[in-house]
């Protein structure tokens, strides 16, 4: 019996009439290869928006690590490793890519309020942010202004901002989201090559991706859980085809 | 390139950014040259120091946090009358004065912070405006105690450290402004280069992100919100100092308009854009006053249009490209 890194009970979530979560029960393990699918509207960012504390559930709870923290402010839940990137780029565009996973260093060792010493003496921090930039294969865009990045590289750097709160729960949302098919395996080899320590859902449309990534698969649709299964299970059922997949394969 | 040596370079960006600048030094001997070569508008070069202080505290919440106000006078107004208000009544100490005056602002700006670091964008406009007006309002019904929109008169500042008395060329004036202008402004520039300085950067640039990497927007926007109330309070307590008078309309709407005009004409989130705008905005208005006192503010607008349409950061933004144009073709030249 694996540990569970998070957990939802009875989940639910309306704006307005429209129930976008609905009693969602979900587990996942530690060191987890998780994929969430579902057509769109499905409410998969819904349901990261909801794990992260960014949306208020209407009922239900959440829990990390065997304790809830439905009540928790987002940042809370970051200080107790549970990260998240977005599928929309989310970076900061004027500074480069060292200064921005430098600040995330500075807020996991708390010293983010602090005006002494200066940055430029806070060399532990600095080597710490260059060393998750080079592990990730961007340590050469390191000290470029983010804006002039290429897409490519903002989508790893958006990998890196999550990976400098040292997590053990990382929520991808769409990771390759509008970078190139051809291009967007050298991100999942970034994100396979995470630690296996870590727990990773990823919210992903190309279910090449999905079938080469994740070792479970939970399906929405209209906001409840469709099925859930290891891959070969989910590809295999008629329902979840109906409403998904044979939509959404092509050729 | 190794990984050693590339850490080295990243550790040689950020020393960069803390090293004083050549026209870093040639600022501040001008500041001083002003005293030899203006001894007539030693009072204008005062004001012009704390109007500059006072747009460097916005410059810290607005360029640096990206938390915009239209009220910042609230802050600057307190500083003033506290100040004016203890040398009335009986305590003319400056330096005990100018200290209550960011003191006090500091307070005020604490219990702001309740609100403001709960709202943003054009609300956040509103509400700090809507602050302003209050206080405003109360300055002028409070009339046996502020003097109403007489202002609070009769004031006296006693001697500066019990020795140097304010004379009327505002000599002692000048040079106690320019030093306490300039002890806040290495406190301003320690903060932007500092852990803390990084985070409000990272405010500006994306707030919604920063809960998301573990950041307590809330607590990093109050800290910041009361670090420029008290720089904005001290530096209203200053001007009291130095007219030995306070106006109601240090608290008036006009001068958070004029206070935001001058940052941006300077140029925000570069900390001198507060002394360039600021510098640039009295000067004008000086000389302009004297030659129609009416419509001078035809061509402040004037100016502000052609530097927000024409200038990527105003005037220090427009140097600084300038600067970068020459060293490109001067770079350029020696390479061909």
């Amino acid at each position: 019996m694996t540990a569970i890194a998070l957990a939802t009970h009875g989940l639910n979530k309306s704006f307005g009439a429209l129930k976008v979560t609905q009693d969602v029960r979900f587990k996942l393990p530690v060191g987890a290869r998780h994929a969430l699918i579902g057509p769109n509207g499905a409410g998969k960012t819904t349901f990261i928006n909801l794990l992260t504390g960014m949306l208020p559930p209407d009922a239900g709870t959440i829990e990390l690590d065997g304790t809830e923290i439905t009540a928790l402010p987002p940042h809370e839940r970051v200080k107790r490793g549970l990260a998240r990137t977005y599928q929309i780029n989310t970076l900061f565009p004027d500074l480069t890519p060292l200064e921005a996973v430098t600040l995330v260093a500075c807020e996991r060792h708390g010293v983010s309020r602090q005006w002494f010493p200066s940055l430029a003496s806070r060399r532990v921090l600095i080597e710490e942010a260059y060393a998750l930039l080079a592990q990730l294969g961007i340590g050469d865009q390191a000290r470029r202004p983010t804006r002039h990045l290429a897409y490519g590289h903002q989508r790893v750097l958006e990998i890196a901002l999550a990976l400098a709160t040292h997590p053990h729960v990382l929520l991808l949302d769409e990771p390759a989201a509008g970078v190139p098919a051809q291009e967007s395996g050298i991100l999942y080899e970034v994100i396979s090559g995470l630690p296996k320590e870590i727990a990773v859902l990823f919210i992903e449309h190309d279910m090449d991706l999905v079938f080469r990534f994740a070792s479970y698969i939970t399906v929405l649709a209209s906001g409840r859980v469709l099925r859930e299964g290891p891959p070969a299970e989910i590809a295999e059922d008629p329902e979840v085809r109906a409403v998904y997949l044979g939509t959404a394969v092509h050729g | 390139m190794t990984t050693e040596a590339q850490t080295t370079k990243a550790i040689a960006d950020f020393r960069a950014q803390v090293r004083w600048q050549w026209y870093e030094p040639l600022f501040w001997l001008g500041a001083i040259a002003w005293y030899f070569l203006f001894p007539t508008y030693l009072p204008l070069g005062t004001q012009i120091l704390c109007a500059a202080l006072f747009a460097l505290s916005l410059d810290l919440i607005l360029g640096y946090g990206g938390i915009v106000s239209l009220g910042h006078t609230t802050f600057f107004g307190i500083g003033a009358y506290t100040a004016g208000l203890l040398a009335k009544h009986g305590w003319g100490e400056p330096i005990t004065c100018l200290l209550a005056g960011g003191a006090l602002a500091a307070i005020a700006g604490w219990i702001c912070s309740f609100v403001i670091v709960r709202v943003q964008g054009v609300a956040l406009l509103l509400v700090t405006l809507g602050i302003n007006l209050v206080l405003y309002e109360a300055a002028n019904k409070a009339y046996t105690i502020t003097g109403g929109a007489d202002g609070l008169q009769g004031i006296e500042f006693w001697k500066l450290f019990g020795v140097f008395d304010y004379d009327i060329y505002g000599r002692v004036s000048f040079v106690y402004t320019l030093a306490v202008v300039f002890v806040l402004f290495l406190v301003a520039r320690r903060i932007v280069h500092s852990p803390f300085g990084l985070a409000l950067k990272g405010m500006r640039e994306n707030w919604k992100r920063m809960p998301a990497l573990g950041a307590a927007l809330r607590r990093h926007g109050a800290l910041i919100f009361v670090l420029s109330a008290a720089i904005a309070g001290l530096s209203g307590a200053l001007l009291a100092e130095s007219v030995q008078f306070v106006a109601l309309d240090s608290l008036g709407v006009q001068r958070s308009v004029d206070v935001l005009t001058m940052l941006i004409v300077g140029g925000t989130g570069v900390l001198y854009g507060s002394f360039v705008g600021a510098t640039v905005y009295m000067v004008v208005r000086d000389q302009l006053a004297d030659l129609n006192p009416a419509y001078w503010y035809f061509w402040i607008g004037l100016i502000l249009v052609v530097i927000v349409l024409f200038t990527r950061n105003g005037l220090v933004g427009a140097l600084s490209d300038a600067t970068d144009w020459l060293k490109r073709r001067r770079g350029g030249g020696t390479a061909s």
